[in-house]
């Protein structure tokens, strides 16, 4: 009997995915990411923004796996797996926009979010933090008999990070529900994953006993499909499980790059992989008709998201002492004097 | 290795005029041409000539043997140049931004800060620690940082902190060449404006590397910074002059060891003292120095010593910035506190 049989059954425990639905989410995360940069370009987003643009696959067909309270910890590049979860856009974008009504009332912004209605639980700003949270929260949920499993998303940077690979150990030794998922771009910031990673991203798994592969992560289907073989494994208490997502960023690190022209890719590496586009490859398994509703349904609803955002306040420069204790103690009046 | 080929046709005489970071860029490289155990090492430093741009074109010059691209692992590149610099090369890390220089801080306060003295003086540990610090460039939590207290507080470790291209051009060549490691925070929202632009003599004579330096001469009170918040004690001078307060305005330039003579003298005479910093005031360098010149100063003093930092609080969003960080009419303000105590 593979641990495919005796999985506890959960909403979301399809071995089929929902191919519109797929669409749609993708097709969300792709506008919702084009709006936000013309909102950086714009100047409302002061911060700028790391775009996932054409990642959006691995963040739809990974989430699609999971029920409403597994949680997922998330990267700097993570608007996608918030979106994928449920997050409210609205408020993400105002997050990302600084603005009071944002999920976090803009201290999160776009690079440490977290939005616990939808259980994601932050996105680690610092690379690599991720690994070894996950690890507790799957432990906090394993030891409570509860089928919850962590999905920790992450770089291929991330893999040469220290504090990830004991993240990895302790998910190994004490056979957590955790998912890790590695978006291999194949960049961090403008270094190559193969002038950065010795051996690879699989191997890193594999040194620790963690089932390991490498994904197509241009076909949220197929991410879906392995994915979800992960989650099963660690909702059955086979321990964590590593997924190496093959993608590409069609976009620059980070928005500083409309200003700074940075040149580390070649256009025809771009090129191809905008062949492999995630948004084309799902389009093409869904009735036009069932594409233009969904597409302009998704415009109507960013409109909205848009103009929430905007419109919103900034938090009053007051708040900034509140929340840093539990007790509520804030900092001695007047400190700085 | 072919030596590397500098274009100086552009600058016949020793003078240029060069913004913060550009002058960086020619310490680097004038050290690396001094001395062939200089080695640069970082994320994105190399091909891509850092985030900052402040390595631009220095593997170009100086080949991938000299001028590292790094994966991204702060621990891995302070220790690996820990082993380098027992070795005898003279490695200069660059951390990418301050709020990420943590991954590292362990190698940084376990080994670089104590092999000496835990040698016996047998091995030195000759490494320079890049450090972009400070706020004002729009950026969030771990982009925008002063976490340089932590380090004046680890014995063992030099630290200092540029404000302008005259002193960057020198101190980094300075801190190459010392026989300890030292931790360089260069403010990074100076580093291109074009308004920080000095004229950067490269046959001059620079003074010491860790020692203060009055900028400007007053009586009224003293104003001591650092790094980006130098250039706001000057603009308050300047606003000051039309209420008629002459301020004194001294750089502090060395973090640790301090070199707070010439603030001791500074405030015998004016008797009030401002300290501007952006990083949060609690058990910091800021502390330190109010502390010593009460101890120094005592009867001298007119009025408390007073802070104008960061709050107590993590940096905050982009926008809410300028509430945060110290500028003009803070320190105006605390000079009146100060005046009328
Ligand atoms: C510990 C740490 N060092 C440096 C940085 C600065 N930084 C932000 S993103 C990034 C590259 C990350 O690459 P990767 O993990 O592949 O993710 P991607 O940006 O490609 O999605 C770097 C170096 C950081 N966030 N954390
Ligand atoms: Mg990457």
């Amino acid at each position: 009997m593979s641990v495919l049989d005796e999985v506890p059954a959960t909403e979301a425990d399809s071995a089929v995915p929902d191919s519109a639905a797929l669409y749609r989410t993708i097709r969300f995360i792709r506008r919702f990411e084009e709006r936000a940069v013309e909102l950086v370009k714009a100047g409302e987003i002061r911060s700028g923004i790391h775009p996932c643009i054409g990642q959006e696959a691995v963040a739809a067909g990974a989430v699609a796996t999971l029920d409403a309270d597994d949680v997922v910890l998330s990267s700097h590049r993570g608007h996608g797996h918030l979106l994928a979860k449920g997050c409210d856009p609205a408020r993400l974008m105002a997050e990302l926009a600084g603005r009071a009504t944002g999920i976090d009332r803009g201290r999160g912004g776009s690079f440490h979010p977290s939005d616990f209605s939808a259980n994601v639980f932050n996105a680690t700003g610092t690379v690599g933090h991720g690994a070894a949270i996950a690890a507790g929260i799957g432990w906090a949920a394993a030891t409570a008999g509860s089928p919850r499993v962590v999905l920790s998303f992450f770089g291929d940077g991330a893999v040469s990070q220290g504090a990830l690979l004991e993240g990895f150990n302790l998910a190994a030794l004490w056979r957590l529900p955790v998912v890790y998922v590695c978006e291999n771009n194949g960049y961090a910031t403008t270094l190559p994953a193969g002038a950065a990673i010795a051996g690879t991203v699989v191997g890193r798994g594999e040194a620790f006993g963690i089932p390991s592969s490498s994904v197509d992560g241009q076909d949220a289907e197929t991410v879906y499909a392995a994915v979800r073989e992960a989650v099963v494994r660690a909702r059955s208490g086979g321990g964590p499980s590593l997924l190496e997502m093959r993608t590409y960023r069609y976009h620059g690190h980070h928005t500083f790059e409309l200003k700074t022209r940075l040149r580390y890719r070649e256009q025809s590496e771009v090129d191809s992989w905008l062949g492999r586009d995630p948004l084309l490859i799902q389009a093409a398994r869904v009735a036009e008709d069932e594409r233009a509703r969904v597409d302009a349904e998704v415009e109507a609803r960013l409109d909205e998201v848009v103009r929430f955002a905007v419109a919103s306040p900034y938090p009053d420069p007051a708040t900034a002492t509140d929340h840093l204790h539990a007790d509520g103690l804030r900092p001695r009046p007047g400190s700085a004097r | 290795m072919a030596a590397p080929v500098i274009d100086r046709s552009a600058t016949a005489s020793s003078v240029r005029s060069l913004t913060l970071g550009k002058a960086l860029n020619l310490g680097l490289r004038t050290a690396m041409e001094a001395d062939p155990k200089v080695l640069v090492m970082g994320e994105d430093v190399g091909k891509l000539g850092g985030v900052f741009r402040i390595t631009d074109g220095l593997q170009k010059d100086f080949g991938e043997h000299r001028v590292l691209d790094t994966p991204l692992a702060e621990s891995g590149i302070i220790g690996t140049a820990v082993g380098l610099a027992v070795r005898g090369f003279r490695p200069v890390c660059e951390i990418q931004f301050d709020g990420f220089i943590f991954p590292g801080f362990d190698q940084i306060v376990s080994q670089v800060a104590k092999l000496h003295n835990r040698t016996l003086g047998r091995v030195k540990v000759p490494m320079v620690i890049r450090v972009p610090f400070g706020g004002g460039i729009g950026a969030v939590e771990h982009h925008s940082e002063s976490p340089e207290s932590y380090f004046a507080h680890t014995a063992g470790l030099k630290v200092v902190a540029c404000s302008n291209a005259v002193d960057a051009y020198w101190m980094i060549q300075q801190a190459i060449a010392c026989d300890d490691p030292v931790l360089f925070f260069e403010p990074k929202r100076l580093y291109h404006s074009g308004f920080m632009k000095a004229d950067v003599d490269t046959a001059a004579t620079p003074q010491p590397l860790f020692a203060s330096k009055v900028l400007r001469r007053g009586s009224t009170a003293t104003v001591v910074a650092y790094g980006p918040s130098v250039k706001v004690a000057l603009d308050a001078a300047t606003a000051a002059e039309e209420d008629g307060h002459s301020l004194e305005v001294i750089d502090l330039r060395a973090l640790s060891p301090l070199d707070l003579g010439p603030v001791f003298e500074s405030v015998r005479r004016t008797g009030r003292l401002v300290v501007v910093s952006e990083a949060p005031s609690e058990a910091s360098l800021s502390s330190e120095i109010a502390a010593r010149v009460q101890q120094e100063c005592f009867h001298s003093l007119e009025a408390p010593v007073l802070r104008v930092t960061g709050f107590d609080t993590p940096y905050p969003p982009a926008k809410l910035e300028e509430h945060f960080l110290p500028d003009l009419d803070r320190v105006l303000e605390a000079v009146d506190r100060s005046l009328a105590w």
